[in-house]
């Protein structure tokens, strides 16, 4: 018996691929517009769908009557989802659907579809919760140690009331897909950031055998958490589809249902008290907090966060509002928690007199990662100047602009999906990799070719990769930021065994065992003399007609050392505020991360800066507005749904904390810790700026004026 | 989108042969960076497109006699490449700086720019000019952040989108209509009007004209506007303000001072302008105009914050405009 494969990452020293700075491999197809995205699908027999969808936030169906639809020319089927009778549950839920043979002809069509409705009460505002009435759902209490004697012997205490509103995903390719239901066959093009389960769910939907499924998707426009499952889109388009004599029915929300229909990130509203003693430690929490994440409630964030509190006593109430229902949004729950928690530990510190970082630095201990966050803080510190810029609250010196510094810390899981993966080496050398995995923009692609070419020896180039397509070897879905750790662990092994086989096939030619032989630079060679080497065509050669074809499968619950969890993150900002206008500016963000082994440093920046983004936007400018008297989202549009451009980011500064002890985890995942601290670091680094908490983001002029009014007052 | 006939006329003539006198059934196109917007959410659903970009006369920037003459087709990107539009006019190129997608720069135009229609979301989202609701203005108990705080006693909330508007008021401009029977001349601050009921328009235009021109005099003012923005990328000012100083010396001997995006209309804040006569304009000078200047805002519930930008937004285009430029 040989003995079993060694999968294991190879040293730090010894890689040439793994942890170079790559430029992603799809980029220039990107760039220069030739990836098609599932939107992108067109064919000449194509038909367009289209959603009607409720205009009130609480309604029962009445009557419907579609004749008007379908006697539209160009309409191919008219279909009722809401029956009479239905009780719609928030204003943009889904009534009927149409497909025509333009996108034009199907939302007229959806127009001349009448629909009676029974006007009901709606709530579509939690923020006040004394408003909430019946709506409101308490989870009961929950205590810890002993609060009341915590808060009694405190040296500080401060209460304060926080907030974070309801924010959707607002992906740039909107939800939707191309599905196709001939026969007995669906076609399915997706987006998704599920292309191997999304079938089967679908399947299941439509009570069709899983295998009559088939998913392809190449390219998708963001999902941020909201992309896994088949989706009424994907129901509606296929039962359009055969109602249309199998026609491909292309079904891709418009940007206001989009915001309305396609998940959020849950708000989280608090008022908390926390007690510490004279020195900085933190002894006591205390928090009643409220949320809602639509008709289904709210549960609550996990607080206080990153830090066991001894004593805590927590009250939730999940508010249901008649609104669009969430969706796991890039880190769910996890930047409600931060910014609960990390707004109230500053003002603590404020009221202290304390510098954050020595304030933190004090409780690390109730971390579960002291070491590592002490670090963390340390290289934010250096990269953000904190010691010549940090002033105490408000003393921000006379001027108009006022400048502040802030920080919060994050935590994530991360680690490896399950995922399996087929290697073929082929007598001419060409080598296809193939997994059905996706991209969601976030480098997969880039990554399994590197690992690829890490251990067969080769360049990039060398590799083909083959993705998002069901008939491939099954990967998991891309949520909790796994896909890297389970895409590389799976193409690790399956590349390593191809290797082996083609080690075995070769070495009786070169007069050694397969053991002894290596791939290096494009060559299989005996290991340590180069004279003694075959190139890797040649090699190839000597498999005569057979090709090599190998599995390799990372088991989420056994990964064998190639990834694992848990990672730490310190994010910090430098703000700018405008006391007359109350306009928040970034001058800088720095973002130091904790990932394990990292593949491709670039990529991995790159996904951090997107996160500290999407940290910006959420705490500047992004909000889902609703109207309680029209029981409607008033900014379902980029408009007035506020999303930063290019000139709203300032100076993004990421430092990945790559060590040998962070290393040794192997690969972990970080496309959610980055997108979790920045937005509290932001609000922190105001209130020290302008001398006063703005309570609830996004710090919008109209906030940031209130709170420094009652400043003044 | 409703289907709708479609006309690409070459001459003006042609073109106001083809108007009616109703509003909603014939429109003019320009860049369609507004209206095809409105048409997609079927808050209008003309029969018919009158596209006006193929006729020659009505594009170009030219220095006339009586002043700048800008034709209603130019872009707003043109209109802020322009480099004498720059040296005379900062206010307007400011304004047009501030459309801050180069999309819309590229497609919109400076006519279309003065008669786009509010942003209001109600509006938008088919309640109405005037919001109604069961008889009832939405926005005075709704969600106003972004509605007047000034000429809001009802029944019109919204503020007027354009930022060439307030502009083209403080410099004195005059805007030129056409019709089949005839031109006439309109002062860019009779141009815009406050609706009273929701079939009337936010503009002196009428259904069968076309704006074919503004004439901005050479009055040799310093001029500046200022916008309060949230977002540098594609976002609304919250407020705004444009103003023109005739000097004398280093005094002010008659001042104009226009704000935007906070009512109705453009909003001249006359008694503002009269308060700096003879004065040079320092920020306590400034900051004094500002104030008078927003003496009679009359907030709604959730745009108070609103005065406050206004008031900056006057006191910073003040001082702008004095501000030496090299
Ligand atoms: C996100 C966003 C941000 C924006 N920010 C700003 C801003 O900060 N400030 C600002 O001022 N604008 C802003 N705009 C609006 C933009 O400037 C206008 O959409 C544009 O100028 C309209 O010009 P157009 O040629 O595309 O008009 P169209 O869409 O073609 O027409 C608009 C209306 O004017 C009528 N019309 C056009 N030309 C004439 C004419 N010559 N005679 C008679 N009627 C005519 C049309 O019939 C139609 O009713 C913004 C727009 C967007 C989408």
């Amino acid at each position: 018996m040989p003995d079993a494969p060694n999968y294991s990452w190879p040293p730090m020293e010894k890689r040439r691929v793994l942890g170079k700075s790559t430029k992603r491999v799809d980029g220039p197809i990107k760039a220069a517009g030739r990836a098609k995205y599932s939107s992108d699908f067109t064919q000449k027999d194509l038909l367009h769908g289209a959603l009607l969808t409720s205009p009130h936030a609480h309604a029962r169906v009445t009557s419907i009557d579609t004749s008007g639809a379908e006697k539209l020319p160009g309409v191919t089927a008219v279909r009722v989802i809401a029956s009479p009778g239905t009780e719609l549950m928030w204003a943009g839920q889904e009534v009927a659907s149409v497909a025509a043979e333009t996108e034009e002809i199907a939302r007229d069509a959806t127009r001349r579809i009448k629909v009676q409705y029974e006007v009901l009460p709606h709530l579509v505002r939690e923020d006040d919760l004394k408003k909430a009435g019946v709506r409101a759902k308490a989870a009961g209490e929950q205590v810890k140690g002993d609060p009341d004697k915590a808060f009694q012997e405190a040296d500080a205490v401060v209460e304060g009331h926080y907030g974070i509103p309801v924010i959707t995903h607002c992906c740039l390719e909107s939800h939707g897909n191309v599905v196709e239901w001939k026969g007995d066959k669906l076609n399915l093009y997706p987006s998704t950031q599920n292309a191997s389960g999304i079938g089967g769910d679908l399947s299941q939907n439509l009570k069709v055998p899983a295998s009559n499924v088939h998913t392809n998707m190449q390219y998708i426009g963001g999902g941020f958490g909201s992309k896994f499952a088949a989706d009424l889109w994907g129901v509606e388009a296929a039962r359009l589809s055969k109602a249309s004599n199998g026609r491909p029915v292309k079904l891709f929300l418009d940007r206001a249902t989009e915001l309305m229909m396609a998940g959020n990130r849950p708000s989280a509203y608090a008022n908390i008290k926390v007690a510490a003693k004279k020195d900085g430690t933190i002894t006591a929490w205390q928090s009643e907090s409220w949320s809602t994440g639509g008709i289904g409630g709210g549960g609550s964030p996990p607080i206080p966060y990153v830090f066991d509190v001894p004593n805590q006593r927590k009250n939730h109430t999940a508010v249901s509002t008649n609104c669009g229902g969430v969706r796991a949004w890039r880190a769910p729950n996890h930047q409600q928690a931060c910014y609960l928690t990390n707004t109230a530990f500053d003002d603590l510190a404020a009221k202290l007199n304390m510098d954050p970082l020595e304030f933190y630095d004090k409780n690390l201990g109730l971390t579960p990662r002291a070491e590592v966050y002490r670090a963390q803080m340390r290289k934010g510190a250096e990269l953000i100047d904190w010691q010549k810029l940090w002033h105490l609250r408000g003393q921000s010196g006379s001027g108009t602009v006022k400048r502040g510094l802030g920080l919060a810390m994050s935590t994530w899981g991360g680690g490896g999906h399950n995922s399996q993966c087929r290697t073929t080496i082929h007598p001419d050398g060409t080598v296809e990799v193939e997994l059905c995995s996706q991209d969601l923009g976030t480098g997969t692609r880039t990554v399994i070719t590197m690992v690829a070419a890490e251990t067969l020896g080769l360049p990039l180039g060398a590799i083909t990769l083959r993705i998002g397509d069901s008939s491939l070897p099954p990967s998991g879905a891309s949520g909790g930021s796994t896909t890297v750790g389970g895409v590389s662990s799976s193409t690790r092994k399956s590349t390593v065994n191809a290797l082996a086989k083609l080690f075995d096939a070769v070495a009786p030619t070169m007069g050694s065992s397969a053991d002894q032989l290596e791939a290096v630079d494009g060559r299989i060679q005996v290991k340590g003399d180069s004279s003694k080497s075959l190139t890797w065509k040649a090699a190839c050669q000597k498999l005569g007609v057979n090709k090599i074809s190998e599995m390799g499968e990372n088991n989420q619950r056994n990964p064998g050392g190639l990834n694992s969890s848990g990672v730490g993150g310190v994010q910090l900002a430098d703000v700018s505020v405008d006391t007359e206008t109350g306009l928040v500016k970034i001058i800088k963000a720095v973002a130091v991360q904790d990932v394990g082994l990292v593949i491709n440093p670039k990529t991995s920046e790159s996904q951090i800066h997107g996160g500290c983004i999407m940290g910006i936007c959420a705490a500047l400018m992004e909000e889902r507005i609703m109207d309680q008297q029209t029981g409607r989202m008033l900014n379902p549009d980029m408009e007035f749904y506020k999303i930063a451009g290019i000139g709203d980011i300032g100076e993004i500064i990421v430092h990945l904390d790559i060590t040998p002890e962070h290393d040794k985890r192997g690969v972990v995942g970080l496309g959610e810790p980055a997108a979790i601290a920045l937005l509290t670091a932001i609000a922190n680094a105001t209130a020290n700026a302008i001398g006063v908490r703005v309570p609830e983001i996004p710090l919008t002029p109209d906030r940031v004026l209130a709170a420094l009014e009652r400043r003044n007052a | 989108m409703q289907p709708f006939e479609y006309a690409n006329p070459t001459t003006l003539q042609e073109a106001l042969g083809m108007l009616g006198n109703r509003w909603g059934e014939t429109y003019v196109l320009a860049g369609g960076t507004d209206l095809i917007s409105l048409m997609k959410e079927y808050i209008e659903t003309p029969k018919r497109l009158v596209n006006i970009k193929g006729i020659k006369e009505l594009g170009g920037i030219q220095s006339t006699k009586t002043g700048l003459r800008i034709g209603s087709t130019v872009t707003v990107e043109e209109l802020l490449d322009h480099a004498e539009v720059r040296k005379s006019f900062p206010a307007l190129t400011e304004a047009a700086r501030g459309i801050s997608s180069p999309q819309i720069r590229n497609m919109g135009t400076v006519g279309g720019d003065l008669c786009q229609r509010p942003r209001c979301w109600y509006f938008r989202q088919g309640f109405g000019l005037l919001a109604m609701k069961d008889g009832k203005s939405l926005v005075p108990d709704g969600e106003n952040r972004y509605h007047a705080i000034l000429g809001n006693g009802g029944p019109a909330y919204f503020v007027s989108a354009s930022s060439f508007g307030p502009a083209l008021v403080a410099l004195g401009a005059k805007i030129r209509l056409a019709s089949a029977s005839g031109h006439r001349e309109v002062a860019a601050s009779k141009f815009f009007v406050t609706p009273q009921n929701e079939n009337a328009r936010e503009i002196a235009l009428l259904p069968n004209e076309i704006l074919t021109e503004i004439i901005v005099p050479h009055e040799g003012t310093k001029n500046a506007t200022y916008e309060v923005r949230q977002k540098q990328a594609l976002d609304w000012p919250l407020a705004a303000a444009s103003v023109a100083l005739k000097m004398k010396g280093s005094t002010v001997s008659s001042a104009r001072i226009v704000l935007a995006h906070v009512a109705p209309t453009p909003w001249e804040a006359t008694e503002a302008g009269k308060a700096l006569d003879g004065k040079a304009v320092t920020p306590e000078s400034a900051e004094e105009a500002a104030k008078a200047a927003l003496a009679d805002a009359k907030p709604l519930s959730g745009n108070g914050y609103k005065v406050q930008l206004a008031r900056v937004a006057v006191k910073r285009a003040l001082l702008e405009a004095v501000r030496a430029r090299g």
